[in-house]
C-alpha cells in the first residue's frame, strides 16, 4: 500500500483526468452520437421494412380471401341465374302447355258443338226426310189400303213413333 | 482465413521483438548479477519515466546509450518550470532551471542542490522537497497519443455513416463491438430509458482501456494501466457519474433502506455509504492489479530465457511466454470489458426506478 501511494503520480492523474474527460466529450460529439444515431436509424429502417413487408403479406392474404369470396359469390350468382332460367323455361313450357291444352279443349268443344249442331241439323233433316218419306209411304199405303182406313192409319202412326224414337 | 493467419503472425512478431529488445538489454551484463538486473529491469519497466526510450544498451566503453526521445518536464515549484527531460540525461545528471536544481531519483523529480544530493531517511525514502510534477511523462504522452488515435479513428468511422447506413472499413470491425456494448452491457444494466446518457462514457472507457492494454503488450514498453493514478482517474469518473446522476431511489436505498427494521436501517446506512466508495475502489485496484501482475509474470518468464542460457530451458520459457502473451491479449480485452460492465452496473443502480416488490 505504501508502495502504491509512493508510486502515485499526481501529474499522471491530472493529465489522465483532463484527457479522458476531453476525449469523452469530443468523441460524444464527433463519433458516438453520429455512429449510434446512424445505427439506430438503420435499425429503425430495417424494422419498418420488415413491418411493411408483414403488412403487405397480410394485405395479400386479405386480397386473396376477397378474391376467393368474390369468386364464390360469382359462382353462386351464376348458379342462381341458371336456376332462374331453368325455372322460367319450365314455367314457359308449363304455361304454353296449359294454353295449348285450353286451346285444344276449346277447339274440341267447338268441334263437339259443331258436331252437335250438325247432328241436330242432320236429325232435323232426317226427320223431315223421314216425314216426307213417311208421307210418301203413307200416300202409297193410303192408296193401296184405303179399305181399312182406321186400322191402317193406326199402323202408320205406330210405325212413325217407332221411327222417331229410334 | 488469411486475416487470422496474418493477425497471428503479427502477434508472434511483437512477442519476438519484445524478447529481442529485452535480450539486447542484457547482452553485455555480467552473468552473476543477471537476476538482480532482470528484477531491476522489470521494476523499471513498471514505472513511469520522463523520456520516451524504447530501449537502451551499453557501449563497449561502458557508456549507456538510449534509443528514444526526451519529453517536456513541467514542474510547479514556486512558479511553473518547463524544461526538456534531456537535461536529466536519464537520471545521470542534475537539471538546473533558473537557479533551482532538480534530480531524478527512482524516476521521481526531487529538488536538490548543484551536486544533486538526495538525503535518504531510515526507510530509504528521500527527504528532499518534491515539486508537483505535471510533466508530460512517457505515460502521459502515450495516453494523449491513444486519445488522438481514438478521436481520428472514431470520427472517421462516424463520417462514413453519412454517405451510407452500412459500416465501411474499420467500422465493420468496430460496429459489432459498439453494438455489443450497447445491447449487452448498457441496455441490460442501465435500462432502455436511460442508457443513452452513459453510452459515450462506456464506449470511450472500453476502447481506451482496451487499446492502452494492448499497447502495453507491444515492445514499445509503455505501460499505462498499471499506474494507480490512471485507474484512479477512471474509477473516479465512474464514481462521480454514478453519484451525480443518481436518483432519489438510489439515495433512499443508501441512507434509509426500505423494508428492514429501523435499527437495521441505522446500521446499514454507513455500510451502504462505504459501499459506494468501495465499488469504484475495487474498479481501480482490479484493473491496476491485473495488468501489473500480467506484466510482471510475462517479463519474468521472458527473463528466465536469459537465466537458463541453455537450449531446452530457454525454448521452454519462450513457449510459456508465448502462451502467456496470448492469455494477456485476452486479459487486455477482458479487463476493459469488466471495467465497462461494472461501470454500467453502478450507473444502472443509480438510475433504477422504484420497485414495490421489496
Amino acid at each position: 500500500m505504501e508502495k502504491l501511494i509512493n508510486e502515485f503520480s499526481i501529474g499522471l492523474f491530472f493529465w489522465q483526468l483532463v484527457l479522458f474527460i476531453g476525449l469523452v466529450l469530443l468523441l460524444r460529439k464527433f463519433a458516438w452520437k453520429p455512429i449510434l444515431d446512424a445505427v439506430e436509424k438503420r435499425e429503425d429502417g430495417i424494422k419498418d421494412a420488415l413491418d411493411s413487408a408483414e403488412k403487405a403479406k397480410l394485405e395479400m392474404t386479405n386480397l386473396q380471401a376477397d378474391n376467393e369470396k368474390l369468386l364464390k359469390e360469382a359462382r353462386a350468382e351464376r348458379e342462381a341465374m341458371l336456376k332462374e332460367a331453368r325455372d322460367i323455361k319450365n314455367n314457359t313450357i308449363e304455361t304454353a302447355k296449359g294454353e295449348a291444352q285450353e286451346q285444344a279443349n276449346k277447339i274440341i268443344e267447338q268441334a263437339q258443338a259443331a258436331i252437335e249442331s250438325e247432328k241436330k241439323a242432320a236429325m232435323e233433316e232426317l226427320k223431315n226426310h223421314v216425314a216426307s218419306l213417311s208421307l210418301e209411304i203413307a200416300e202409297k199405303v193410303v192408296r193401296t189400303e184405303l179399305s181399312n182406313k182406321g186400322k191402317q192409319l193406326e199402323l202408320v202412326e205406330t210405325m212413325l213413333a217407332e221411327k222417331t224414337s229410334k | 482465413m488469411q486475416n487470422i493467419i496474418s493477425r497471428k503472425t503479427i502477434c508472434l512478431f511483437f512477442l519476438m521483438v519484445t524478447a529481442f529488445s529485452f535480450a539486447k538489454e542484457e547482452k553485455h551484463e555480467g552473468e552473476g548479477d543477471i537476476k538482480t538486473e532482470i528484477k531491476e529491469y522489470i521494476n523499471h519497466h513498471l514505472l513511469d519515466t520522463h523520456d520516451f526510450s524504447l530501449t537502451s544498451y551499453t557501449t563497449d566503453a561502458g557508456e549507456h546509450k538510449y534509443i528514444g526521445f526526451p519529453l517536456p518536464v513541467i514542474l510547479w515549484d514556486n512558479g511553473l518550470k518547463v524544461f526538456s527531460s534531456s537535461k536529466f540525461h536519464h537520471g545521470e545528471s542534475v537539471a538546473e532551471v533558473n537557479g533551482d536544481y532538480y534530480a531524478l531519483y527512482h524516476n521521481k523529480v526531487y529538488k536538490t542542490d548543484a551536486a544533486g544530493t538526495i538525503d535518504l531517511d531510515d526507510h530509504h525514502h528521500p527527504t528532499n522537497v518534491k515539486p508537483i510534477d505535471f510533466s508530460i511523462t512517457k505515460n502521459v504522452f502515450t495516453i494523449f497519443l491513444v486519445g488522438l488515435f481514438m478521436f481520428v479513428m472514431f470520427s472517421r468511422m462516424a463520417k462514413k455513416y453519412k454517405t451510407g447506413s452500412m459500416p465501411k472499413g474499420m467500422g465493420r470491425f468496430l460496429e459489432p463491438i459498439i453494438l455489443y456494448i450497447r445491447d449487452d452491457i448498457a441496455v441490460p444494466n442501465i435500462g432502455v430509458k436511460k442508457y443513452k446518457r452513459y453510452m459515450p462514457y462506456l464506449l470511450t472507457v472500453f476502447f481506451f482501456i482496451w487499446i492502452i492494454n494492448l499497447l502495453g503488450l507491444t515492445p514499445l514498453g509503455v505501460n499505462v494501466t498499471n499506474n494507480i493514478a490512471v485507474t484512479l482517474a477512471l474509477a473516479l469518473i465512474t464514481y462521480f457519474l454514478t453519484t451525480f446522476t443518481a436518483n432519489k431511489n438510489y439515495w433512499g436505498h443508501i441512507f434509509w433502506m426500505p423494508g428492514v427494521p429501523t435499527p437495521m436501517k441505522i446500521i446499514l446506512a454507513p455500510i451502504e455509504l462505504l459501499g459506494t466508495i468501495i465499488k469504484p475502489f475495487s474498479l481501480m485496484i482490479r484493473l491496476y492489479a491485473n495488468i501489473t501482475a500480467g506484466h510482471i509474470v510475462l517479463m519474468s518468464i521472458i527473463g528466465l530465457m536469459f537465466i537458463f542460457k541453455n537450449w531446452i530451458g530457454s525454448s521452454l520459457s519462450f513457449g510459456l511466454a508465448f502462451a502467456l502473451s496470448l492469455l494477456e491479449l485476452l486479459v487486455a480485452a477482458l479487463q476493459a470489458y469488466i471495467f465497462t460492465m461494472l461501470s454500467a452496473l453502478y450507473f444502472g443502480s443509480a438510475v433504477e426506478e422504484h420497485h414495490d416488490d421489496h
